[in-house]
């Protein structure tokens, strides 16, 4: 039996066909399933965004309404963040955290499927809005009382408000599994301070995930009761108060920014030592920096809002904890900076992007400390100064690290390299693109262009950096289809690759690539921190990891439950909208069968042993 | 390794790990998601509470404060016949499993009704959401008290039911014989989402119907 197995060329796809790709409970799949749905996300999104661009490209234009603008920046915003980098991030967990603690899945392997299908189907249900002519249209914060329904009559911030429900419960789900498959499933030896850094961030971002988005699935609640049932929780006029909404937004969208952040930080940890052929320099000091943000992450939401005027006291609060912020981020840029210090560096595309992380993050990194300062930020707030900061941080910082992750972890996956010629067009028109994008919207910023505004007249001296932020939209718009175009290709006919196509350090090169569906066939022991960096144990690990399995590795079953569960929760939270108790009720009842039947299937054979 | 066997796999702590099988970990991450969840809620209603007070009214104003007294007393039951669910198995009593589990289920879904009870006695009275309506009922109070007290209860009464549903499920396991001192993940971890909802609703019933 094993040997069968080992002597299978193509053990990934041990099942082919569509049905075993919706019934699949195999992180690796479910990894790939991620990408390719946070990567059409990206296209559908980054074409909103070039749109938006060509509209302000000319004052006192009137290429898009005012109506569409609105729907496509609120759009941009909610999707780029919501099914872009958060499950374009959440791929890498799925693919790289079981290989890199020698696991042989993530700890609840149902859990995970569904968390994917309902991130799919929520996400359609969201874009589909635009067909009903009914897309958000109220900004990706949904300030009060904007979203109260005698300004927001349309079913558009329905959609939202119940869109980010249902892509809310997949958040937390994937949290929960990945904490558990951390703490628990690692190989034996694998303590704590020996993870490779990507799983480290992993588990912190996970830790992010569960505690702050049950805070804005509250704040949605309360404005679906303002809005469907007639409750006056944020309008002034009937006891509400709109600054709630801020704070209860917040509070979830600071955790939030770092969520999209630590992944990339935990990625390109992995990267440098790679590319620089040095251990990480300081690998204690950036896991505790790591945690340090996960926690002060807490702490700095109402620098969002001083603008509303919350009194000195609680502003001086948050500007010296935003301020405090910075420096466990400083230090890990100085702790890459000083993992590359001397070390025999290979600019792979993997690479350039980390690099270009370093630079265009921190530029971002320092325009969040200026407007950190209450004063400064009064004259920045609802500027393009801050749209230029957190593109910055967002795409030069998330984006640029998952493109490394991609480049990194795409021939562990597939089993072909992405091309590097074509990789390295797309690094240069990003950082080009990207930088021309949103380095002239200080300028526009700072003379006073306010965000969320579809023209501007002529002569405020705005004409010119707008039309820069154009022509860098357009490259930045090509990269991302050279991308497309690379990610295609490679995956058809890319170089084939070996198992450790870089040298690296940590378990998952030790594995075949692609690996075999049930990853280890024998689970390895670990000793150190860089397992293949050392000659005996590399020859170790491998003489287990490259060996035919000594019993039949039990996989979990496939199960058709998870989608089918997913649909019905999508279906019974869009029946929320109609606003009829029984409707609603009746509409659960999909929901509660699918549960049941779930948990009456078993998750592994029966009798089935590690 | 004999002991292994007989163990499903979710249910097996391994080497490196807490020492807590995977589903009780997992049950405790999600509680902590849940503590947020509830955390949040709660806290809203003490800062609109403190932030308008003129729209909450005095304790048992609206509010049918000795019914709700006698509920929670049913559900603090309900969490020590829980206790007993678990021990009995832990000594491989399925009979005693089979009892307490259904004697949880009977105060649990008790709560529920009595729940449902109080809900439609303060729909009839016009303690409703909708903050038109409940202007023209002429209750004590304002409409934010309404939403906050339907929100917090009603949650945490889903949270209930989901919970009678779960203890429902794990009876029909229990009857097949699906349990055993060696197996007993599915009991214990459903006893402690079962306890977190009950410590929930002590919290909330102080601050709801008694401060």
């Amino acid at each position: 039996m094993s040997v069968q197995i080992e002597n299978d060329p193509d053990t990934h796809a041990e099942e082919t066909g569509i049905w075993s790709w919706i019934t699949t409970v195999d992180h690796k799949r479910i990894a790939l399933m991620y990408f390719a749905t946070s990567l059409i996300f990206f296209l559908i999104a980054g074409a909103q965004a070039i749109l938006i661009r060509i509209q302000l490209f000319r004052p006192a234009n009137d290429f898009l309404s005012a109506e569409v603008y609105n729907e496509f920046f609120t759009m941009h915003g909610t999707s780029m963040i919501f099914l872009v980098a958060m499950p374009m991030a959440v791929a890498f967990f799925n693919f790289v955290v079981p290989l890199q603690i020698g696991a042989r899945d993530v700890a609840f392997p149902r859990l995970n499927a569904l968390s994917y299908w309902i991130y799919l189907l929520g996400g359609l249900y969201l874009t589909s809005s635009f067909f009903f002519g009914a897309a958000p249209d109220r900004a990706w914060t949904g300030y009060a009382n904007l979203t109260l329904p005698q300004f927001s009559p349309g079913l558009n911030m329905d959609f939202w408000l119940i869109g980010l429900s249902i892509v809310g419960i997949s958040s937390i789900m994937g949290g929960v599994n990945f904490i558990t498959t951390i703490i628990n499933m690692r190989a034996p030896g694998m303590k704590l301070m020996r993870m490779p850094l990507f799983t480290w961030m992993t588990l912190v971002t996970s830790f992010l995930l569960v505690t702050a988005v049950p805070i804005i699935s509250v704040a949605l609640i309360f404005l679906g009761f303002d809005r469907i049932f007639g409750a006056a929780f944020f309008d002034p006029a009937r006891g509400g108060d709109p600054v709630f909404w801020q704070h209860l937004f917040w509070l979830f969208g600071h955790p939030e920014v770092y969520i999209l952040i630590l992944p990339a930080f935990g990625a390109i940890s992995d990267i440098i030592p790679t590319f620089s052929k040095k251990p990480l320099f300081g690998y204690p000091i950036v896991v505790y920096a790591g945690i340090l943000i996960g926690f002060i992450g807490w702490g700095v939401w109402s620098h969002h809002m001083f603008t509303v005027g919350l009194g000195p006291f609680a502003d001086s609060f948050f500007i010296a904890a935003t301020m405090i912020i910075a420096i466990p981020t400083g230090v890990k840029i100085f702790n890459w900076l000083g993992t590359m210090w001397g070390g025999s560096i290979r600019f792979t595309t993997a690479m350039l992007f980390s690099v270009g992380l370093l630079a265009v993050f921190t530029i971002g990194g320092l325009s969040g400390i200026m407007h950190a300062s209450a004063p400064v930020n009064l004259q920045q707030h609802d500027t393009y100064f801050v749209v230029a900061h957190f593109h910055y941080v967002i795409v030069g910082g998330t984006m640029m690290g998952l493109w490394a992750a991609l480049y990194y972890w795409f021939p562990k996956a597939i089993g072909r390299y992405l091309d590097e010629t074509l990789g390295k067009w797309h690094f240069w028109t990003t950082l080009i693109g990207l930088n021309l994008t949103f380095f002239p919207m200080h300028f526009a910023g700072l003379y006073g262009m306010p965000r969320r505004i579809f023209t501007y007249p002529e002569g405020l001296g705005l004409e010119i950096w707008n039309q820069l932020s154009t022509v860098g939209a357009v490259i930045f718009g090509l990269s991302g289809l050279i991308m497309t175009w690379n990610v295609i290709q490679s995956y058809r006919k890319g170089e084939r690759a070996p198992a450790d196509p870089w040298g690296a350090s940590s378990l998952e090169w030790a594995l075949p690539s692609p690996p075999h569906h049930y990853n280890f066939p024998n689970i390895p022991t670990v000793r150190s921190r860089e397992p293949l960096w050392d000659e005996e144990e590399r020859r170790e690990v491998e003489g287990v990891t490259m060996a035919p399995p000594k019993a039949e590795p039990h996989m979990p079953n496939p199960s058709y439950w998870p989608f089918l569960l997913a649909a019905s929760i999508t279906l019974s939270w869009a029946l929320v909208m109609t606003g009829i108790w029984w409707v609603i009720a009746l509409g659960m009842i999909p929901t509660a069968t699918c549960v049941f039947m779930w948990a009456f299937e078993p998750a592994f054979p029966e009798g089935a042993e590690h | 390794m004999s002991q292994a066997a007989t163990m499903p796999i979710e249910e097996r702590a391994p080497e490196p790990g807490l020492g807590i099988y995977n589903l009780k970990l997992g049950i405790w991450i999600f509680l902590l998601s849940e503590v947020m969840f509830f955390t949040a809620l709660i806290g809203s209603y003490v800062i609109l509470r403190f932030a308008h007070p003129d729209h909450f009214a005095a304790p048992g104003e609206v509010l049918n404060v000795p019914l709700t007294a006698v509920n929670t007393f049913i559900l603090i039951c309900s969490s020590v016949t829980m206790v007993k669910a678990y021990a009995a198995i832990e000594k491989d009593d399925q009979k005693g499993l089979k009892q307490w589990l259904l004697a949880t289920i009977v105060l649990g879904s008790t709560f529920v009704g009595v729940q449902v009870y109080e809900y439609i006695h303060l729909v009839n009275d016009g303690f409703v959401p909708d903050a038109q309506a409940y202007v023209e009922s002429g209750l004590a109070g304002g409409p934010l008290y309404s939403s906050t007290f339907y929100l917090m209860t009603g949650f945490h009464g889903v949270h209930v039911a989901l919970g009678v549903g779960a203890l429902i499920f794990i009876l029909i396991k229990a009857m097949r014989g699906a349990y055993s001192s060696q197996r007993l993940g599915g009991v214990e971890g459903v006893g402690l989402y079962w306890h977190f909802v009950d410590l929930v609703w002590i919290v909330l019933f102080t601050i709801v119907y008694l401060i």
